[in-house]
């Protein structure tokens, strides 16, 4: 009898079908609306948080600095002014460049800042080592071109230059393509 | 995984009966809007916190571009609506938060005064909702200076006048609140400390002895 009814039963087995149960749905359901939910608050904010992130940087501006005849194989510092939008705050901020050209005749302008921690390097600034770029706070020193000869990791920067109508103009600061 | 870590966790911590005894709580018939529809008012003081969080994380995040000067309030307010992605929506959702909050906290009252709810045994937690309710108001008044615009401006010379109309103490909690005799520079530091800082933490105190005492009692009986 027993073994009858055992063979009747797996004849007729049901599919097997993989169903959720009650308690998992509305659990799925309660967290997804509350994720739902949460998402809806926290997005917005995340999203402004993050918009200076996200911002599209604009291309810098060229800015005329001084004639091109003026420019020696000798080093020499030229400030400029920069008007800056910093959020509400619009600002000019002073930069300085160093401009020189080469025994070719190309000019280039390297960015006055350190590359070992940020303070000012000067042209010949330092007895110890003429014809240098020299940094007075750890001692770093370069050659013309920029390359870096003690405690600096990396060449000085360089400005982007423009030639227009005789007048060199610089744009924004890039890693130094002379010297490596 | 979660699970994993949850257990990892547990084990070590047992932490289970810490949430078991906030969560675990029956919800009774009379309260509950599947039962009776009629019971949603028993939400309000729910969706009372739930927008009181909303202005919080809001406020957190609006404080990235504000700045509470004379000179820069408006400008940076200017430019966090106007030019931040979502910057309409963060501050919106504060302003309008503000105002519903009010709305709500209103609404909480009326459903505890009408079903009777602030009496014995729960005289204290009345007390305290109360004084809830006064430092939201504010925080609603604080926070109206900070934009720096005319409206903020005006309204809040309304206030302290009506401050200073108090007999005796009023010039004083004016001059008090002003941090001066003119509504400038130094009234809008004090409204933002006051605003983000000193009113939020009172609250929160508040909060957690309204929630104590909401769970130490339970919820009042049916009508």
């Amino acid at each position: 009898m027993s073994n009858q009814s055992d063979q009747h039963e797996s004849s007729n087995k049901p599919p097997i079908r993989k169903e959720m149960s009650r308690r998992q749905f509305l659990t799925y359901t309660l967290g997804g609306a509350t994720a739902f939910m949460m998402g809806g608050v926290a997005l917005p904010m995340v999203r402004f948080a993050v918009d200076p992130v996200l911002r599209q940087k604009g291309e810098g501006a060229y800015i005329k600095v001084v004639e091109a005849s003026k420019i020696t194989t000798e080093p020499q510092e030229f400030t400029f002014e920069l008007k800056q939008q910093d959020g509400w705050y619009l600002s000019t901020a002073t930069l300085t460049a160093w401009i020189s050209k080469d025994e070719k005749g190309k000019i280039y302008a390297l960015s006055p800042i350190c590359k070992h921690l940020g303070c000012t390097v000067g042209w010949n600034k330092n007895q110890e080592f003429p014809e240098q770029y020299f940094c007075p706070c750890h001692g770093a020193h370069y050659t013309k071109e920029g390359k870096q000869l003690a405690v600096a990791p990396k060449p000085l920067d360089e400005y982007r230059v423009k030639l227009e109508n005789d007048w060199i103009l610089l744009g924004e600061i890039i890693p130094n393509t002379i010297v490596k | 995984m979660l699970k994993n870590m949850y257990n990892w966790i547990d084990e070590r911590l047992d932490i289970t009966p810490i949430w078991r005894d906030v969560a675990d709580h029956e919800v009774p018939e009379h309260v509950n809007p599947a039962h009776h529809f009629s019971a949603f008012v028993y939400c309000f003081g729910g969706l009372t916190f739930f927008i009181t969080v909303i202005q919080i994380l809001s406020g957190m995040f609006l404080t990235m571009y504000y700045v509470p000067d004379i000179i820069n309030a408006y400008g940076s307010v200017e430019y966090l609506q106007t030019q931040v992605a979502f910057g309409q929506i963060v501050r919106g959702m504060h302003h309008w938060g503000a105002s519903l909050v009010i709305v709500m906290m209103f609404l909480h009252t009326l459903r505890v005064f009408f079903t009777g709810s602030y009496k014995a045994p729960r005289e204290m937690n009345w007390v305290v909702g109360m004084l809830i309710f006064f430092v939201m108001i504010g925080l609603g008044l604080t926070g109206y200076l900070l934009p720096w615009d005319n409206k903020a401006y005006f309204a809040t010379k309304v206030t302290l006048e009506i401050a200073n109309s108090i007999p005796v103490l009023g010039p004083i909690m004016k001059e008090l609140l002003q941090g001066g005799t003119i509504v400038g520079a130094e009234t809008l530091t004090r409204f933002f400390a006051i605003h983000v800082f000193f009113l939020p933490a009172v609250l929160l105190t508040l909060l957690v002895g309204h929630f104590i005492m909401i769970r130490r009692q339970g919820i009042s009986g049916p009508l």
